[in-house]
């Protein structure tokens, strides 16, 4: 597995204070594909995404992105490597103070140093992708729904054409016929633009859809890593128990019955 | 024993977070105040900062210059030196009260609004998106508040320093019967510039202890709205406490001019 990959991270660690959240994960992700990480909450999945992204600092481990290690880059080389991502927040995490055409134009007016009126250009062809009218460009994230702020984000996200793109729990909060829109969009997206994506849900009829390969965490270690059609038999009493959202199984939560 | 460790933890709690403190003015000067420079935020912020805060300021300095020469009138009176009034009402203001009360407004008014803005930007995730748009959270946020609250705060001093003394001149020849033409010419007279600049120079320290205090908790804050309120509180009551505390180390510094 390792070697090969366009993303690898190879015995990342990460632990704040007493509490260990990532012990160890091993991860490859092959040019163009699309790996969905599941697992439940408080297991580490935000924070491996954080390390890859560089907002945390793992305390060991390599994070190599096609090649190159990018942990502990600093000034113009880490600006460099950022250009090449985008992220989806769970959130969505808008800027609320810009409107949603300069939200999505953010990246291209102050990391590429675009002309506002031509990244406006690109922002409502942005914003069309993702089924929004100019018009939408126009009001403030706050004047938005959900589902709607959800698509800005996926618009920012794929805004400056990114190599590479996370998703942060894309389709959390939306009701199922909103999500499944969301996924769609996912989709087509990356296919448009071949890049390479990871995303974290614990959703798995998104996990099922957007997902070419599937890798469980638990406990701060990938548990299992394989095709998304193998799923079903993956043989892993994790995994298993995962799927079918059973509280019996190997992963017990902490809860005091009375 | 229970005492000792009390005052162990409390000591510990200080110093990291004066530790902390340290390490963000470092990023804000290193980071935030070298170029890539945002002049639509730096302006944005000027106006949010000076400009909407001039009534709150003026009203503050109105009121104070009124009361001050009341109060002068009533103690100078006792030994027949009414005619103080109007000089130091002036001195007071522009050396004390103008910079020290617009100060502690603005962090009022700014500081809190810095800190609660910042917060919800980090507590919704939008810091981590500035960073993944390639822009540097210090440069685009925290730079340009730095810059307009040490850039506005002594214009505010400097109207502030006017509105008071006009305060003055209003309730001395209103209700004091003071003579409107020497209370000019004494204050006039009597002002000198290092009076006004130590003033001016204040201010300046003021917004970029506000600036700071408000980006350092907005920062940091974290535990959704509770953490932001928290952050917005603290951001308030340290820069004001450090306002007051950098005013007696300045009045010190700037007093054998």
């Amino acid at each position: 597995m390792a070697g090969a990959g366009y993303i690898e991270l190879t015995g990342v660690r990460k632990s704040f204070g007493a509490k260990h959240v990532l012990n160890g994960v091993t991860l490859s992700v092959p040019k163009g594909h699309s790996l969905v990480v599941i697992g439940g909450s408080g297991t580490g999945k935000s924070v491996m995404l954080k390390c890859i992204l560089g907002l945390l600092h793992p305390d060991s481990g390599s994070i190599r992105i096609a090649g190159e290690e990018v942990v502990g880059l600093r000034g113009s080389a880490r600006d460099e490597y950022l250009a090449r991502f985008g992220m989806l927040f769970q959130g969505a995490a808008l800027f609320d103070s810009l409107s949603v055409w300069e939200n999505v134009a953010f990246g291209l007016i102050q990391g590429r140093h675009m002309a506002r009126s031509r990244a406006r250009d690109i922002a409502i062809e942005k914003l069309g992708q993702v089924g929004l009218t100019p018009e939408v460009g126009n009001l403030h994230p706050a004047e938005l729904s959900g589902g709607m702020q959800k698509r800005v984000g996926l618009a920012r996200a794929i805004a400056a054409d990114p190599e590479i793109i996370f998703f942060d729990e894309p389709t959390t909060g939306l009701d199922p016929i909103m999500a499944d829109v969301i996924n769609n969009l996912i989709v087509d997206c990356v296919k448009r633009l071949g890049a390479t994506t990871v995303s974290i849900t614990h959703d798995m009829a998104s996990a099922r859809k957007i997902a070419d390969d599937i890798a469980m965490i638990f406990k701060g270690e990938i548990v299992w890593q394989g095709p998304a059609k193998t799923i079903d038999n993956s043989g892993n009493a994790y995994v298993d128990q995962f799927i079918h959202g059973r509280a019996e199984g190997p992963i017990q939560m902490d809860v005091l019955k009375p | 024993m229970n005492l000792f460790a009390h005052i162990g933890r409390a000591t510990l709690a200080m110093l990291t977070e004066i530790g902390r403190v340290a390490m963000f003015l470092k990023d804000a000067l290193l980071q935030g105040l070298t170029p890539k420079i945002f002049p639509r935020q730096i302006i944005g912020q000027m106006v949010h900062i000076g400009y909407f805060s001039l009534p709150v300021v003026g009203l503050t300095a109105f009121f104070t210059g009124g009361a001050l020469a009341l109060q002068i009138y009533l103690g100078s009176s006792r030994f027949n030196a009414e005619s103080l009034v109007a000089s130091i009402v002036a001195l007071g203001i522009t050396r004390e009260l103008g910079p020290v009360l617009a100060g502690l407004m603005v962090a009022g008014r700014v500081g809190a609004s810095i800190a609660a803005e910042l917060g919800t930007m980090r507590v919704t995730e939008q810091i981590d998106a500035l960073v993944t748009l390639a822009t540097n959270p210090f440069k685009y946020l925290v730079g340009p508040r730095i810059i307009a609250a040490v850039v506005t705060l002594p214009m505010l001093v400097g109207i502030a320093d006017i509105i008071g003394i006009m305060g003055g001149y209003i309730v001395g020849t209103r209700s004091l019967g003071l003579n409107g033409f020497a209370y000019i010419r004494n204050t006039a007279d009597f002002l000198e510039f290092n009076d006004v600049s130590s003033g001016l120079i204040k201010a300046a320290v003021f917004g970029f202890i506000i600036a700071v205090m408000g980006c350092y908790h907005g920062f940091n804050s974290s535990g959704g709205a509770q953490g932001v309120g928290r952050a917005t509180t603290n951001a308030v009551v340290s820069s004001a406490i450090l306002i007051l505390a950098a005013n007696f180390a300045l009045t010190t510094l700037l007093f054998a001019d």
